[in-house]
């Protein structure tokens, strides 16, 4: 034991002499190797991008829900776009909604959320000294950072950027006759996400390699916390799912600029007809949604992942049915992929393709109910500490359910002729996918705060900005339902010109109050964070007592995280109030050897075979202090 | 001078602000709860989630029956009754789920806010409840599927033979609308011979052109099936009937269609809501640019016997341009003109 003790403590003093040689300011700060560095830089980008993601969206629900507003005050801002009288120009409205979408779906809820947390919390929680490949990571951060400054760029070109909606169907994203925007807007747009999906590929292929991997000794996939199976999962689909996205957009580039027809048909714009024959728009929209549908679980699931670790921590409880959640989670991972046409019911698909995509569509609703009860079942029972991350987490699953509830009409081909493309769409996905998986990444924040800067973010303030946060979101997408069941079409700059949707002027203009304040809501979590980030409560090693890796590295953990020697991990990680333990947690790194007036008679039968390799190890170690 | 008020307004705000976060962070610390597992906000926390519950579920079920008529369109259509129907027992099935699994999401947490003389149970699996809350949601969406699957199936279906035929032509911005005329044959089409005057692009070389007529307005009988041929000259777009929970993208160079049954006309409509300026309306949901949300038509549905009376009354394109059918063969144009002395 001593000479164990020993090889630490050299260990020890060797890793301080490397701390030693100081980083210079761009090794540590700009191109970092470091996966914590990029965690951190990918949340700082995604907190920029969520600002400038949800102004855009103040801005549209000003026109919204106040038509007759006169927006002169915003023409230091928009300039050109806000004419004499002060009414938002409408092409530039078109272009604030797809830039809206654009940026939350991908640069805030993919980059700024698996970004932060794959990243950060993949090798502190399997035991792994950095990535699999840290120069690949710093590439995946800086070419996001690329798409990230040509997308911003685009936004203040005076044709203005992309405007045919996120989702850039052609042939309108392909001409620039039908709408300014599909000039350089959209040329900046796809070069920028030709960027973007490089980063998360090369972000998606170290994610998967480290977790194959770099997990520590006795860190089988059965005792891998549900963060880090969410994380895995979620870079299969990107790896599998991205690259379609670019075939998608490399044949529009070859349609737009080199006079090819893969979208283009039979079309007449502008006086003139264009040669374009025989391609089918439809065409895109698989290719699109091929990636478009998998997207949402690769938003969606990170959260949930986050969720189930923190609603386990903080019930101090285990995880209800972890394999079921694993399976569940493998489920959707399978499904995504055969669901994508159930955004085409009406596109002029096939019917009978459209029962088939009903069928798949529906399937998926199982596994995601199955994550629901479990949650609920985690918290029947538990002993609950409301920390900001818990109430986030708690917060998620009220939209994961509400939202998801939707889903089932939406799903239902028949349900979906009158809904498809109306304001319930824009409800549903707003709750179930973006204001869920926000809600995670704002969680895993709060939660994963004092490993990332040492330090604890003030909790009342979490509290208020929680519950501000909480109703505001309902009080903007819930009465968007109502909104839908009558008809309302999306992306509309006004609803003045139809009878059928020239009311609820009360109830537009009262959404648009709701999302100013909730959008106001956030700098209190702006100010929380970079205020505690210098100023906030000095962090203990383990704040909210929880059972993972992370915690067992010192509180502000340097290059290779762990100072000694990569802890070996001996349990799974939902060991909460376990009957007969001293403490309502045991940690992964205790053996089961250590702790036998708690284990269950299973895992008393595996302390002999612990015994065995421990004593193994032993020697092994001895056997090499000895050649040294 | 009001700008700079606003902006000392807001700064003193701010140090308000930030005086009590001080103050109330000093207090914590000096109370010591900063290390407390869980302090007394815990359990306002937790009490929260009831007041959550409650006044937005009260909130939600006052909002839902006050504003039922106005937010429910009437329906005109034979299948936009059965998806409605799809659609109200879908809410059933969601809304007895949302409420229950929202009463349990949000009485859990007051019901086991943390005490530090209880611990929590360790519970980490049941697998027959694993089972039980597979199989359950699988058949209730079954059962839903295939409801849907048959409705849906049944609107997909081909249209009737004997169903009147529509074109609508999407545009930036706007829709034409074009009949078959007489013989109740839409004349081919190709987007090359698109010009002012034929907006369209209808090839006239096709006899069954030479009667086709365009209107403003959509004017369809009540009781008998019609067939909306959709298709559009430039970008995507999407017409949508709401009255008609029809629904059915524009795309050029993929003709699309939709058929259905008008079930009440416009004046019975009318009399139903006792509005006398109520119409049908057609709209675009496929963004398709500036005037996206410009593109109204009107849908006039009205008694058989009158739909013939006005079929019977349209003058075909040709009669009021009489320049389309100028380059054609002799055998056609002997009959364009016969089409144009029946119509003048």
């Amino acid at each position: 034991m001593a000479t164990l003790a020993q090889s630490t403590a050299s260990h020890d003093a060797h890793d301080h002499d490397h701390e030693h040689h100081e980083e210079g300011f761009i090794s540590k700060y700009i191109f970092s190797y470091d996966h914590k560095m990029i965690g951190k830089q990918f949340l700082i980008t995604g907190i920029f991008w969520a600002i400038i993601g949800g102004l855009l969206s103040v801005i549209f629900r000003l026109q919204l829900g106040f038509p007759d507003l006169e927006l002169h005050f915003l023409k230091p801002l928009l300039g050109g776009w806000i004419d004499e009288s002060g009414k938002l120009d409408p092409e530039f409205y078109l272009a604030l909604v797809t830039m809206h979408g654009t940026i939350m779906v991908f640069f805030v809820l993919t980059a700024g959320l698996s970004g932060t947390f794959s990243n950060f919390l993949i090798p502190l929680q399997i035991g792994a000294r950095d990535m699999a490949s840290g120069f690949m990571n710093m590439l995946s951060y800086w070419l996001f950072f690329v798409a990230g400054a040509i997308m911003f760029v685009s936004l203040f070109i005076e044709t203005g950027p992309a405007a045919g909606g996120w989702v850039v169907y052609p042939p309108l994203s392909a001409l620039e006759q039908a709408i300014p925007g599909s000039g350089l807007g959209m040329t900046l747009w796809l070069i920028s996400m030709t960027f973007f999906i490089a980063s998360s590929l090369l972000g998606g292929i170290n994610y998967i390699s480290t977790v194959i991997n770099l997990r520590t000794k006795g860190m089988s996939f059965s005792r891998l916390p549900l963060t880090i199976w969410a994380f895995f999962l979620t870079a299969i689909i990107g790896l599998l799912s991205f690259p379609v996205l670019f075939a998608a957009a490399l044949l529009l580039v070859f349609d737009r600029s080199f006079g090819t027809s893969f979208y283009l048909s039979d079309i007449y714009i502008a006086g003139e007809a264009l040669p374009n024959t025989g391609g089918s728009p439809v065409l895109y929209q698989h290719l699109f949604w091929f990636l478009g549908h998998p997207e949402v679980y690769i938003v969606l699931l990170p959260a949930l992942g986050i969720t189930s670790e923190i609603i386990a921590t903080n019930s101090r409880k285990p995880i209800f049915g972890y394999k079921a959640m694993i399976i569940s989670m493998l489920g959707i991972t399978i499904l995504s992929f055969v669901v994508w046409a159930h955004h085409m019911f009406v596109s002029g698909l096939n019917p009978f393709l459209g029962s088939i995509f009903m069928f798949l569509t529906l399937i998926i609703a199982i596994p995601s109910a199955v994550k629901v009860f479990n949650y609920l079942t985690t918290l029947w029972r538990g002993n609950l500490i409301f920390t900001p991350g818990m109430l986030f987490s708690i917060g998620l699953v009220s939209f994961f359910i509400s939202g998801g509830l939707t889903g089932i009409f939406l799903g239902n081909s028949a349900i979906d002729i009158q809904l498809h493309d109306t304001y319930f769409v824009v409800a549903h996905f707003h709750l179930v996918m973006g204001s869920a998986s926000f809600f995670g990444l704002v969680a895993g924040v709060y939660h994963w705060f004092p490993k990332m800067f040492g330090r604890m973010m003030d909790n009342r303030l979490g509290y208020i900005h929680f519950w501000l946060t909480f109703v505001g979101v309902y009080l903007v997408f819930f009465p968007m339902h109502y909104i839908g069941i009558a008809g309302f079409p999306r992306r509309y700059y006004s609803w003045t010109g139809f009878e059928f949707s020239n009311m609820y002027e009360d109830l537009n203009m009262f959404v648009s109050a709701a999302a100013i304040v909730t959008f106001a809501a956030q700098f209190i979590f702006l100010f929380n964070f970079f205020y505690s980030m210098y100023r906030g409560r000095k962090a203990n090693q383990n704040p909210w007592r929880s059972t993972t890796l992370e915690w067992t590295t010192p509180v502000l953990p340097g290059h290779g995280n762990w100072p000694g020697e990569i802890p070996t991990v001996y349990r799974w990680p939902y060991d909460y109030s376990k009957p007969g333990a001293k403490e309502d947690f045991i940690m992964q790194t205790v053996p089961l050897s250590a702790t036998p007036e708690s284990n269950l008679p299973h895992e008393q039968e595996l302390v002999k075979l612990e015994k065995e390799i421990m004593a193994e190890e032993q020697e092994v170690l001895v056997a090499n202090e000895a050649k040294s | 001078m009001y700008g700079f008020l606003i902006a000392v307004g807001v700064v003193l705000l701010l140090s308000l602000i930030w005086m009590v976060y001080r103050i109330q962070t000093l207090v914590s610390v000096v109370k010591g709860s900063d290390k407390k597992i869980a302090s007394s906000s815990n359990s306002v926390n937790a009490f929260l989630f009831i007041v959550f519950l409650v006044l937005f579920g009260g909130l939600m079920v006052w909002y839902s029956v006050k504003e039922f008529d106005n937010y429910t369109l009437p329906v005109a259509s034979e299948h936009g009754i059965e998806t409605d129907k799809l659609f109200w027992v879908t809410m059933a099935v969601t809304g007895f789920i949302f409420i229950i699994t929202h009463i349990l999401l949000f009485i859990f947490p007051y019901k086991y806010r943390y005490d530090e003389k209880r611990t929590a149970s360790f519970y980490p699996d049941n697998n027959k409840l694993e089972v039980i809350w597979t199989v359950v949601p699988a058949i209730v969406l079954t059962v839903l599927v295939i409801g849907g699957y048959q409705t849906w199936s049944d609107i997909t279906a081909p249209a009737p033979e004997k169903s009147h035929q529509v074109e609508l032509m999407g545009y930036q911005f706007g829709w034409e609308v074009r009949y078959p005329g007489m013989d109740g044959v839409l004349g081919s089409h190709d987007y090359r011979l698109t010009s002012g005057t034929n907006a369209s692009g209808i090839d006239f070389t096709d006899k069954n052109a030479l009667d086709d007529f365009t209107s403003p307005v959509v004017v369809i009988p009540k009781g008998e099936p019609v067939e909306f041929k959709i298709r559009s000259r430039d970008v995507l777009h999407s017409v949508f009937a709401p009255h008609m929970r029809l629904k059915m993208d524009a795309v050029p160079g993929m003709p699309t269609r939709f058929w259905f049954v008008p079930t009440k006309t416009t004046a019975e409509m009318r009399q139903e809501l006792g509005n006398d300026e109520f119409v049908y309306e057609i709209a675009c949901t496929e963004i398709c640019g500036r005037g996206h949300n410009a593109m109204r038509r009107v849908i006039e549905v009205v008694e058989p016997a009158e739909y013939r009376k006005w079929m019977a009354e349209q003058k075909p394109y040709i009669v009021n341009n009489p320049s389309l059918v100028e380059n054609l063969t002799p055998d056609l144009k002997e009959l364009a003109e016969i089409t144009i002395s029946e119509h003048k």
